[in-house]
């Protein structure tokens, strides 16, 4: 008797949380497809844009940098040590250049700026949620979705590519100066080398999933804030959900991608 | 003399719990009701389904003649252009300078005005509920609780409504301060010649605010009269909560 509670219990426990799970997927879809139209029908509110804007894409830049200048060089050095066994040393700015531009750009500017932004926008959405900012909102005939929500995926997907460019050419950068200074390259070699084997695909594949991550990353972190809990608790339950929700379907997303632009 | 708002039958469940259980409320125009009851009754549940941030399960509100108990988009949107509300915490936008709270309706929408007119306006509402004008560039975390107060008074006039709503007024004021704002309240109300629906659980401001007062438990409105009555009533609810007894049909464990 009581083993057959506790299997009832089991499977009860996994029915809740697939329907949960369920649940969750479908209010996030429908949060996303309703953010998306509020992008395409006006008002607008362009003010709110130009800050997201800067919030998101110029203050990224510094941690963008950081991160792809050191990726290219340990990528130039691992490379190196790597094509030594068999003989193939040189194809090191090859490899860094593909690497950088197809994935280690987009994917690691993703997940900083994951870090960076998705956190910050659900701790300030689940905040406003919490002190009834959100409410107030409505209360003064303006739609939080279009006033919040809409502005913030858009700036998101609109500057994502950029940085994962300037990603990519810090990286590359890193690269370089690993390879010359370190490797002993000649730098004309190396810069003809990258510059003749890239091809526009390589670089607009990368900045297409950019734009993807962009609009994860906005999505996680207004869906997270916008239907925080109550009081410190749902505000702290909101920014790591984000994050972690939004690392997590950057990476996944990041390979259905590479599957469907690269897959033979 | 015709109501203003109008709410007959209105329920509301989160999940298992019924909120309200059939509320019937009239709000006369140009009156200042006040709904009292005791925390988690569902006062801020009623107010916000006259809003619209929340949906009723069943009933109808009406405002103004219309029926707005399912209005959306466009039709909400004209509805809360007659509303004004003054949320308990303030609710202040903490991006945006106070000046650009109170005129936050003004800076965008069908009735947008230049930058210029809104400051002005949001100068003169500002002055109106007592503050300086150069509280106008500070921003809200920069106030103490009472200007917050002032400032989402301003706001929540700055449009000139037709209705305006009170969330829990004086809460978390010092009682001199309290005084303070149940004056402006009553004054500004008085002088706009606009309709009030108040939610409070402090009776100071209910004597001071209120035409009439409804008595809100166990999601019913249990009674509703004159504000005077609420002394000699015989309704066991109100003399409970007016006096504030432990003993009466109210559970004091909620």
């Amino acid at each position: 008797m009581t083993a057959l509670t506790h299997i009832q219990d089991f499977l009860a426990g996994i029915g809740a949380a697939v329907l949960g799970l369920c649940r969750a997927t479908g209010a996030l879809v429908l949060f996303a497809v309703s953010g998306v139209m509020h992008m395409f029908v006006p008002p607008w509110y362009p003010a709110e844009l130009g800050r997201q804007l800067i919030r998101i894409g110029y203050f990224s830049l510094p941690v963008v940098g950081l991160t792809t200048l050191f990726t290219g060089g340990a990528l130039a050095l691992q490379v190196y040590s790597g094509g030594a066994r068999f003989n193939a040393e040189s194809v090191v700015p090859n490899i860094v250049a593909i690497a950088m531009t197809r994935e280690l750009g987009p994917v690691l500017v993703g997940l900083m700026v994951a870090g960076r932004v998705s956190t910050s926008i659900a701790a300030e959405l689940a905040t406003m949620r919490v002190t009834e900012q959100i409410d107030a909102l409505t209360t003064l005939s303006t739609n939080p979705m279009k006033y919040l929500v809409a502005p913030r995926l858009l700036a998101a997907v609109i500057v994502m590519p950029i940085l994962a460019f300037i990603g990519d050419v810090i990286g590359i950068l890193g690269g370089f100066l690993v390879g010359v200074y370190r490797l002993d390259f000649s730098a004309g070699t190396y810069i003809n080398t990258t510059y003749n084997f890239l091809t526009l695909g390589d670089i607009t594949s990368g900045l297409i999933k950019a734009a993807i991550f962009g609009f994860i990353i906005a999505l996680m972190g207004c869906y997270a804030g916008y239907h925080s809990g109550r009081g410190a608790q749902g505000v702290g339950g909101a920014t790591r959900s984000s994050v972690v929700i939004a690392s997590v379907l950057i990476l996944a997303s990041n390979y259905i991608l590479t599957e469907a632009l690269f897959g033979t | 003399m015709s109501a203003m708002i109008e709410m007959t039958g209105v329920t509301k469940a989160f999940g298992p719990k019924r909120i309200l259980r059939g509320v019937d409320l009239s709000v006369g125009r140009g009156q200042s009701t006040v709904i009292i009851g005791g925390s988690g009754t569902g006062k801020s549940v009623t107010l916000k389904c006259v809003l619209g941030i929340i949906r009723p399960d069943s009933g109808t509100i009406h405002v103004d003649g219309e029926d707005v108990t399912y209005a959306r988009g466009r039709k909400r949107e004209t509805q809360l252009d007659k509303m004004g509300m003054l949320f308990q915490g303030g609710a202040l936008f903490d991006s945006l300078p106070v000046w650009q709270n109170v005129s936050f309706r003004l800076l965008q929408g069908a009735r947008k005005k230049t930058r210029d007119e809104a400051r002005e306006i949001a100068v003169e509402k500002l002055r109106r509920v007592g503050l300086t004008p150069d509280v106008a560039d500070q921003f809200p975390a920069e106030l103490s609780g009472g200007m917050q107060k002032r400032v989402g008074l301003a706001r929540a006039i700055a449009a000139e409504p037709e209705i305006i709503f009170f969330d829990e007024p004086t809460t978390g004021l010092d009682p001199i301060m309290a005084d303070v704002i149940n004056d402006l309240i009553r004054e500004i109300v008085v002088e706009m010649g606009a309709t009030a629906m108040t939610i409070t659980h402090d009776m100071t401001s209910v004597r001071k605010i209120a035409d009439r007062v409804a008595m809100l438990h166990e999601g019913v409105i249990q009674w509703e009269g004159p504000v005077a009555e609420i002394d000699t009533t015989d309704n066991p609810y109100v003399h409970q909560f007016v006096n504030g007894l432990p003993e009466g049909p109210i559970e004091a464990i909620r």
